[in-house]
């Protein structure tokens, strides 16, 4: 039964003016036996990408490996990253690019790293927009996510909306700041169950559907009188609220079922701020949501910020950033002690993150193993602003379109290359990524399977 | 066309009716005064700029009441040249943002034909309530799209929304939740969502154009009141009398002397002071256990009233915000700035805003010494006169404060356990003998070393680890003993009134000042002064200048008559 029809004949009961429950049984022979293909198309499992921006870097000499390609030992800095040494890729020597354009510390970077190149006006996270081409995850999200209840999910940990992820100068996807919100969104009353054995079409939904779609029809009269800007901003608009209207179509559809796909615990609110406490809550509660959305398919993209700068724990009047600057490097350890503490915690958080993905069981699988996790930062080393060797993390395999547990040096290339590969690893046709010297079309091959 | 007798009668309406660089060397370092002029030479530009939150959430509440949940959040606002407002031509919606529309148009809208609500709201009843009525859904969305889009709908928005609310009262069966359907679509669409300003050639002006009378009220009324034209003002328009400068005249008397006026004022001067920013502030609850969101929120309010107190209640000069001793207090703040403040309500009952005079002499006064300045520039667990400096030289006199270099030597730090560099003062010094950090440092640090009375959350201090605080100073020459004193200074600063007077002419126009509208500029500055700087009068010169109003010519492609335009204008000029 193709899906197609499945869904006519569940909708023609709605549009035929009977609001009753379409009983449709679950049906394991949909899914093959281990649970990672569809059954009914033989697909396998989607793939998947995430983002994860922790400002603030690492110290120098206590991360890049010593060894160079498969069968690397983390450095003292990653050995927090030792379970997951098979499924990473460490890569180091890169740099950001400024192009004598002025140095605005934690954001050049942040930006590059996100879209390839430095926003033309403004540099502030949520000061100023300006130009900027789409982020790297909102490019992988189109080739990916479309025919997802959410093309991407954006969360911060410290409970703002401070995001990385834009689809243009003037459409940012803000960040989720409360866990218990990202549930209602993700799994509140329009969340169809995969698995559950009745599914009844909702007409008021169809009705919001009809109504929306009479409502974009109204744009080509509104751009008439517009400038070219303006134009430009309103289309947007209008592709938001064609994507709601999608969004409502799909909440019309009886859902393939998932058998990995469970309902995720309801998220309770969690406190805001750029504390470790609340950060390391936010991250185990923000996780856990992301991964069960990922589970049940409402999702294919996710974006994590940090918000590293601003960290500090209870009672202390010294941030991560203040303490980068300000603390000595102490003569016997040669580094920051307290500073490093953060970035071993910031790291501890990451892979926890990691851990409640890997959680999740699809088949002998779980949902770690169909996503790329690209893991960037700011400065290579924070103390001094460094955009040199910058180090770069991936973590998964997208069902095996990359191979992993190598080091690759790339000393002096730009750090567009690994965004560069992601993308093509997941199907994005490009063969260029990044703006002036970040620009690069050379694929990182090494671990393109 | 629809007629004002006719939506006189409406209780939707009566329910609306009643609520009702230069380059300045600064002790060896340059810093650029970022004037609010653009490059551009072309002032034929109009925006189209989405609603804020505050105006989304005033038009929903003048129109359905104030009882009316909004439901929703919205995106943080985009800051272009030191304001959000600017920032909202720019911006555009994300899915993550149109999902929140949503959210709340349906949340609203259920509220409005609920059955607690729709007897207030739709005067008319359909012939069923389980089926379409097409002519009860025509007259109440023909009610809320006038107010909603600020203008009359077109016949073809007439015929899209009533065959919207049929196509969803025959999906569900039920007439009201159908018309709720339709209504939520009205407050998705992009008409309401954003001000879409339309040109009109002026009358016998060759090649000039102005905007048309519904564009005006629309920019007179977010630009004094912070929310969509009332009932007068687009009467005003529809009979012309917009049209003519004394029409105009009496609408702006009769906006400025309302006591709407307040909230277009406490608009602006929470977009200036960039208070947005008190939605993001924590402090550590260790090292500031009294300071909480409430304190947050009771600080920003605090500023806003002392504003509203000065500029609009008592029309006083504007520098005097930054040296009066006036202001209003909850007990919740007077226990940050350490101040008794007599409670006279039962325990349990929240906080009751009293108006509080610090005494002559005490270095408490003026809006620099406000919780909502000094703890919004300030660390989670410590003060900053850097970050002070900073916030005041670029919001406070518009000037722009370089960038700290990227490879600055830390080396010598601040440790505020410090033995040998006790206070703050202290330790900056010595951050600041670096030569490479001492440009930024010399014009930031002197200003913000004036707040050190005040620690990270606002609390009043005369000490830090024991040692008296030193906050002498000089702001271009002119020295200072303490904050108070700064705040004179900074009353005093010719550039006070120039960052004032830059900023709300761009956040009049919605956009950055083009190099031809610099006459005007100079004029209102001259006229500020004239007035002896009463703000609203600054106001009123800027909405009766010809500027305010001015349009663009139209694209070529559009010189055809749209269908959204067409009736609007064929309806001017029979009345002209």
């Amino acid at each position: 039964m193709s899906t197609s029809v499945k869904r006519r004949t569940v909708l023609r009961g709605v549009f035929g003016g009977a609001t009753i429950g379409v009983g449709l049984p679950f049906l394991d022979c949909f899914l093959n036996t281990n649970g990672t293909a569809l059954a009914s198309t033989g697909a396998s499992l989607p793939v998947c990408f995430g983002t994860w921006l922790q400002s603030m870097g690492f110290n120098p000499g206590r991360w890049v490996p010593d060894k160079v390609g498969p069968g690397f030992e983390n450095n003292v800095e990653l050995k927090v990253f030792d379970s997951y040494r098979s499924r990473m890729n460490i890569f180091s020597g890169m740099r950001y690019f400024l192009d004598g354009r002025p140095h605005v510390t934690h954001v050049a970077g942040p930006q590059i790293a996100s879209t390839g190149g430095l926003y033309a006006a403004g540099q502030g996270v949520n000061d100023s927009r300006g130009e900027s081409g789409p982020s790297v995850d909102a490019v992988i999200a189109d080739r990916i996510g479309p025919r997802t209840r959410f093309r991407s999910l954006e969360v911060c940990l410290t409970g703002t909306q401070k995001t990385w992820s834009r689809r243009s100068g003037s459409v940012i996807n803000t960040s989720e700041g409360s866990p218990a919100a990202l549930y209602a969104r993700i799994f509140g009353p329009n969340f169809r169950d995969p698995n559950a054995a009745d599914f009844t079409p909702d007409p008021a939904l169809m009705a919001r559907r009809s109504v929306l779609s009479l409502v974009a029809e109204q744009r080509k009269e509104f751009v008439r009188t517009l400038g070219a800007s303006d134009r430009v901003r309103i289309d947007e608009y209008f592709t938001a609220l064609r994507h709601i209207e999608q969004r409502l179509a799909l909440d019309l559809e009886k859902p393939d079922p998932i058998t990995a796909c469970v309902q995720a615990s309801e998220a309770q609110e969690n406190m805001p701020g750029p504390m470790v406490e609340n950060a390391e809550k936010n991250a185990k509660l923000f996780g856990a949501l992301i991964a069960h959305a990922v589970a049940c398919d409402q999702t294919r993209v996710f974006n994590v910020c940090v918000d590293s700068e601003d960290m500090h724990k209870a009672g202390s009047s010294m941030t991560w950033h203040m303490l980068s600057h300000e603390e000595p490097i102490g003569p016997t350890l040669g580094y920051q002690q307290e500073t490093t503490w953060f970035i071993n915690w910031a790291n501890n958080v990451f892979v926890e993150f990691l851990n409640t993905l890997d959680s999740v069981k699809e088949g002998s699988g779980t949902v770690l193993d169909r996503m790329a996790v690209l893991w960037q930062t700011d400065h290579s080393d924070a103390r001094s602003h460094s955009l040199d060797n910058i180090p770069v993390i991936t973590v998964g395999n997208a069902s095996g379109r990359l191979k992993t547990g190598m080091h690759i040096p790339m000393p002096g290339d730009p750090v567009t290359r690994v965004a560069l590969t992601m993308q093509q690893a997941l199907g994005v046709p490009v063969n260029a990524w990044g703006e002036r010297s970040n620009e690069t079309s050379k694929t990182v091959t090494e671990i393109l399977a | 066309m629809m007629g004002l007798g006719r939506l006189n009668t409406s209780p939707l309406l009566i329910s609306a009716v009643g609520v009702v660089v230069v380059g300045c060397a600064i002790a060896g370092a340059e810093i650029a005064l970022a004037t609010d002029v653009e490059k551009s030479t072309s002032t034929s530009k109009v925006v189209t700029r989405l609603l804020t939150p505050e105006q989304y959430g005033a038009v929903i509440h003048d129109i359905f009441g104030p009882q009316i949940r909004l439901g929703g959040r919205f995106d943080p606002g985009l800051r272009v040249n030191g304001l959000l407002e600017l920032g909202t031509s720019q911006v555009s919606v994300s899915e993550t943002s149109m999902e929140q529309y949503d959210n709340m148009a349906h949340t609203i809208a259920a509220q409005v034909v609920g059955p607690d609500q729709r007897r207030l709201m739709i005067s008319c009843a359909p012939a069923s309530p389980s089926a379409a009525d097409d002519d009860c859904a025509r007259e109440f969305l023909t009610e809320a799209g006038w107010l909603l889009f600020r203008r009359p709908m077109s016949e073809a928005e007439h015929d899209l929304y009533v065959r919207a609310a049929h196509v969803a009262a025959e999906d569900v069966k039920d007439f009201y939740q159908g018309l709720g359907i339709a209504l939520a679509a009205l407050l998705e669409s992009p008409q309401f969502l954003f001000r879409q300003e339309i040109s009109e050639p002026v009358p016998g002006r060759k090649e000039e154009y102005r905007l048309d009378a519904f564009s005006r009220a629309s920019r007179l009324s977010f630009f004094l009141w912070n929310a969509g034209p009332d009932l007068l003002l687009l009467a005003a328009t529809e009979n012309g009398e917009l049209d003519t400068p004394a029409g105009l005249a009496r609408q702006v008397n009769r906006m400025i002397a309302s006591p709407r006026l307040k909230n277009g004022v406490r608009a602006f001067f929470s977009d200036m002071l960039q208070l947005d920013g008190i939605d993001r502030l924590s402090k550590d609850a260790v090292v500031y256990p009294m300071f909480s969101a409430q304190v947050a929120e009771n600080a920003r309010e605090q500023t806003l009233k002392t504003i509203g107190d000065v500029l609009v209640t008592r029309g006083a000069d504007f520098r005097e915000i930054f040296t009066t001793p006036k202001t209003f207090l909850t007990q919740t703040l007077a226990s940050i700035y350490r101040v008794p403040l007599p409670g006279d309500m039962p325990n349990g009952y929240p906080d009751q805003w009293k108006a509080y005079e610090f005494p002559e002499g005490d270095p408490r006064a003026g809006i620099l010494m406000h919780v909502s300045f000094v703890a919004l520039h300030s660390h989670p667990g410590r003060s900053s006169p850097t970050l002070r400096g900073k916030a005041l030289r670029e919001i406070m006199l518009c000037q722009k404060v370089p960038v700290p270099p990227g490879d600055v030597n830390f080396t010598l730090v601040q440790d505020t356990d410090s033995t040998v560099y006790r206070t703050a003062r202290e330790r900056l010094a010595a951050h600041a003998n670096e030569p490479m950090c001492a440009g930024c440092h010399k014009i930031t640090d002197p200003l913000g070393l004036a707040l050190e009375n005040f620690d990270g959350a606002g609390g009043y201090r005369t000490t830090e680890n024991g040692a008296p605080i030193d906050t002498s100073g000089a702001l271009a020459g002119v020295k200072f003993t303490n904050g108070a004193e700064l705040g004179q200074t900074v009353a005093g600063s010719p550039d006070a009134i120039s960052c004032v007077v830059d900023r709300l002419s761009s956040y009049a126009l919605g956009r950055v000042v083009a190099q031809d509208e610099a006459a005007w500029i100079a004029k209102l500055k001259q006229s500020f002064a004239d007035s002896s700087y009463i703000f609203p009068e600054l106001m009123r010169t800027i909405v009766m200048s010809p500027e305010f109003f001015r349009g663009a010519p139209p694209l070529q492609e559009a010189s055809e008559t749209t269908m959204l335009t067409a009736p609007l204008r064929s309806n001017r000029e029979t009345q002209q």
